[in-house]
């Protein structure tokens, strides 16, 4: 089953169950309207997200790539965001390596009170990687490229 | 593999924005799937009866129920699951409520977007492996951190339970705020007659260990088996021996220390007991304020001290304990007078705070219960409230209601006119919120039978001229300006978290709003449940409230506690990390990594050094996961080949 061509573009959210999927789901609640594109993937801590599967959904066909786990300091696990926080800068920095605009990938903290902070998460980043469009890699223009 | 798919509509929240029908055909056509149908409401009897039949009748081995928030019906779908003898691991959930449904506008996308995270679960529940959980000893002791009245009702409801109960309180005495009270609302009962008893039960409950002056250094360990560190803070007393004669306190020539437990309504002593009914009823010393410690000489209280227990050089001590529980009761701040400086917070003296002049109303406060003004001792005739003073202010941060000033105003307005038969007093308000059982008739009496004047409005400015505090606003019924002039001008300061509630919150892996509340596990069916499991909340540490509902929580945490002691054993969590010991190749990456210390070294039988998992220890956050460079030690339920599959569902199309 392929996306709506032309109205939707593939992007992953990696959420972290304690915190963004909560608040995730409490703009649910609170029925805060969101653009549609957005596919979520729930993990337990925002640590889990190994770089390799933002990679990994970028090169298979994703347009963009949304980590959020909980806020620094906030973490389930306690340290758990913090790993994230450096391994995900690193892969940041990375991507133009690879050929990726990095403004495909984000990543940033929501906590399970945040709704109305989720819908604006969502509606920017969806916002930002229909500015770029769709992802080939090929044609991508990166400083590195 | 034989997957059956369940698409709820729950009423109308997903089938009326989402094509269900739709989504069922789509799902039949997906690789694995041997079945799928729509429900009405897939949660409730009927709808968990018809996921058991189909379970049986078309031979399924995997379930995905598309529906609400897995953090909703996760659990009860499980078992519904497990009772046909499926592993509950067999089960996948997709989110197409709050995650779609409620959010997307567009039939069409919603649709598709439902579809696709079926697929998801789909491919999620066939790589699924089945997990069992093992059964661990639980110690059946509980901390209580906080000694206000929800602490107090949730450390004595486990105690006479026949709990051990660890009470950790901050302050030299156990009561909090309500100690600090003088009458309740909507009795205008005597606060500490109903609270004092209480205190002394708790400091005389063969079950409850107090700790007070004390505070939580350090937590460790999981639901069932915590390992507590406690900070004994110095009081410079030894309280084995004190005897609350007071000696000490009548001598010590330090007379302008802060007093916290009146809120700088009147200067303290250097060393202090801090109101006549305290729990310890032991002094301690503010080193801060103390001669002996700031010029080096004094030693005035030694001397006086009839039984010797003064030491000036007694240290900090840590202790430990270790319980299987926690309930967290530690209550709430004040906003400071000076940060409103709008209303004269904090520049002049006779615009205080409802706390302090709880404590001037207070027969055993610093005035014996004569109310007079700070700047002068006189006894004021004209008293302006002022309610919402911070509250619901978005430009400094506090949008939400402080809940129960509007009904101490009330409390306060009538106190005065019972101390002061021909005083006048006036009430600024915004809305009057008085929701309560008996609530709205209390706030009636004081306008009706008391002559307390409501005047809806804010107040713009206050300021002083002569000896009187001019009070200036808008009466928006009457669309006019008003200007009183007051005698003593009480403001309903806005209710905040503590100043320590997010380290503690930190200690304690629970989560903060972002004012500081601490958050339930569900606002309306969890409401004393945190994310972490034994750990639970009750009390104004979650959110303003009166003493009823906190005295409610109290009751309902202990509860919640003696339920989970009730059984000898608890069952772990099976989604936790496993080394596979031909991968592993011993870089210790994981074990430096683990924020639980959960991971250890092992030896093999041929001399290897390997990585281990301690079962009981590991969370399951999965970051040793995401750190092994040969993908040896994988977290369960969520390994490396689960979350690629979602991936690759979503991808590879
Ligand atoms: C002016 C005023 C008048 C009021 N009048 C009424 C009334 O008439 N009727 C009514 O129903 N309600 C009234 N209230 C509300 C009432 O005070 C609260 O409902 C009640 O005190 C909440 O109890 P609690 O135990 O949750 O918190 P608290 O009373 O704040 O107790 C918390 C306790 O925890 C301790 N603590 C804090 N942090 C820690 C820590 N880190 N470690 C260990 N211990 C800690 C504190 O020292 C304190 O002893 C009034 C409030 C104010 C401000
Ligand atoms: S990081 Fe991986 S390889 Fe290294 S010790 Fe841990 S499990 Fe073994
Ligand atoms: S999943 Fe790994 S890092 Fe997390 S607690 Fe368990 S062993 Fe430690």
């Amino acid at each position: 089953m392929s996306y709506l061509a032309g109205k939707e573009l593939r992007i992953v959210g990696f959420l972290c169950n304690w915190c963004s999927y909560g608040g995730a789901d409490t703009a649910g609640v609170g029925r805060f309207k969101q653009p549609t594109d957005l596919r979520i993937i729930r993990v337990p801590c925002s640590g889990r997200v190994n770089p390799l599967f933002v990679v990994k959904a970028l090169l298979n066909g994703a347009d963009g790539v949304l980590v959020s786990g909980c806020h620094p300091r906030d973490c389930h696990y306690s340290d758990g965001n913090f790993y994230a926080r450096r391994r995900l800068e690193m892969l940041k920095r990375l991507l133009p390596f690879l050929g990726i605009d990095e403004r495909r990938f984000h990543y940033t903290w929501v906590s399970a009170s945040e709704g109305a902070r989720w819908k604006n998460v969502v509606t920017d980043f969806t916002k930002a990687i229909h500015e770029l469009g769709p992802f080939h890699q090929k044609e991508e223009k990166t400083e590195c490229s | 593999m034989r997957v059956g798919v369940f698409i709820c509509h729950c009423g109308n929240n997903i089938a009326g924005t989402v094509e269900v029908a739709k989504v069922a055909e789509a799902a039949r056509m997906m690789p694995g799937v041997a079945f799928a149908t729509t429900y009405m409401y897939t949660c409730s009897e009927p709808g968990q009866e018809e996921i058991k039949e189909a379970i049986k009748r078309e031979k399924l081995d995997r379930v995905v129920v598309a529906a609400c928030s897995p953090r909703m019906h996760e659990v009860t779908f499980r078992r519904t699951v497990e009772k046909t003898g499926l592993n509950r691991y067999f089960f996948e959930m997709a989110n197409i409520r709050e995650h779609c449904s409620w959010i997307g506008e567009d039939k069409e996308l919603n649709t598709n977007k439902a579809i696709e995270a079926i697929k998801l679960a789909v491919e999620k529940a066939k790589q699924n492996k089945p997990l069992f959980p093992a059964k661990f000893k639980i110690n059946k002791r509980v901390l209580v951190i906080g000694g206000g009245v929800a602490g107090m009702q949730a450390a004595l409801d486990c105690a006479d339970g026949g709990l051990d109960v660890v009470l950790v309180e901050k302050s030299p005495s156990v009561g909090g705020m309500m100690a600090r009270l003088d009458k309740t609302f909507p009795t205008v009962d005597c606060s500490i007659c109903i609270l004092g008893p209480k205190m002394v039960d708790v400091s005389q409950h063969e079950k409850i260990n107090l700790y007070a002056y004390s505070e939580i250094e350090e937590i460790k360990g999981y639901v069932g088996n915590y390992q507590i560190k406690i900070r004994k803070k110095a009081t410079y007393v030894d309280w084995s021996k004190c005897t609350g004669c007071g000696a000490c306190i009548e001598k010590c020539p330090s007379r302008n220390a802060f007093d916290y437990f009146n809120f700088g309504v009147a200067p303290a002593r250097a060393i202090n007991i801090p109101f006549p009914q305290a729990i310890p009823k032991k002094a301690k010393i503010d080193a801060q304020f103390c001669r002996q410690f700031i010029k080096g000489k004094c030693g005035v209280c030694a001397k006086f001290c009839p039984v010797g227990a003064i030491n000036y050089e007694m240290k900090d001590e840590i202790v430990t304990e270790d319980v299987g529980a926690i309930i967290v009761a530690s209550g709430y701040g004040l906003i400071d007078l000076d940060k409103l400086p709008e209303y004269g917070g904090g520049r002049y003296p006779d615009v205080i705070s409802g706390i302090q002049y709880e404590r001037i109303l207070n027969a055993s406060g610093p005035t014996s219960g004569h109310i007079e003004r700070p700047s002068d001792h006189a006894e004021p005739k004209t008293i302006v409230f002022v309610s919402c003073a911070g509250s619901r202010d978005k430009s400094i941060g506090i949008p939400y209601c402080s809940n129960f000033c509007c009904m101490y105003i009330a409390k306060q307005a009538i106190l005065t006119k019972d101390h002061i038969p021909d005083s006048r007093s006036y009430v600024f308000y915004m809305d009057i919120r008085s929701p309560g059982k008996g609530y709205d008739e209390f706030t009636r009496r004081a306008q009706e039978e008391y002559g307390v004047q409501y005047i809806r409005g804010r107040v713009s400015r206050i300021y002083p001229k002569g000896k009187k505090m001019i009070v200036k606003g808008a009466d928006t019924l009457l669309g006019t300006q008003v200007e009183i002039e007051a005698d003593l001008v009480v403001l309903a300061t806005a209710v905040t978290a503590t100043t320590d509630a997010r380290t503690l919150a930190e200690k304690l892996h629970i989560s903060y709003d972002p004012h500081g509340f601490y958050v339930e596990s569900h606002p309306k069916l969890r409401p004393v449940e945190t994310n972490t499991s034994g750990v639970f909340l009750a009390g104004a540490c979650q959110g303003p409230k009166d003493i009823p509902a906190s005295v409610g929580q109290g009751s309902a945490a202990a509860a919640k506690v003696l339920s989970i002691f009730s059984k000898d054993t608890l069952e772990s969590d099976p989604q936790i990390a496993r080394v596979n010991t031909n991968i592993c190749v011993g870089c210790r990456k994981c074990i430096g990594t683990c924020p639980f210390g959960a991971i250890e070294e092992q030896q093999l039988r041929d001399g290897r050094i390997i990585a281990n998992v301690i079962e009981t220890v590991c969370a399951g956050c999965g970051i040793c996961n995401s750190t092994c460079p040969c993908g040896a030690i994988q977290l369960q339920h969520f390994t490396d080949n689960q979350l690629l599959a979602e991936v690759n569902a979503l991808c590879l199309t």
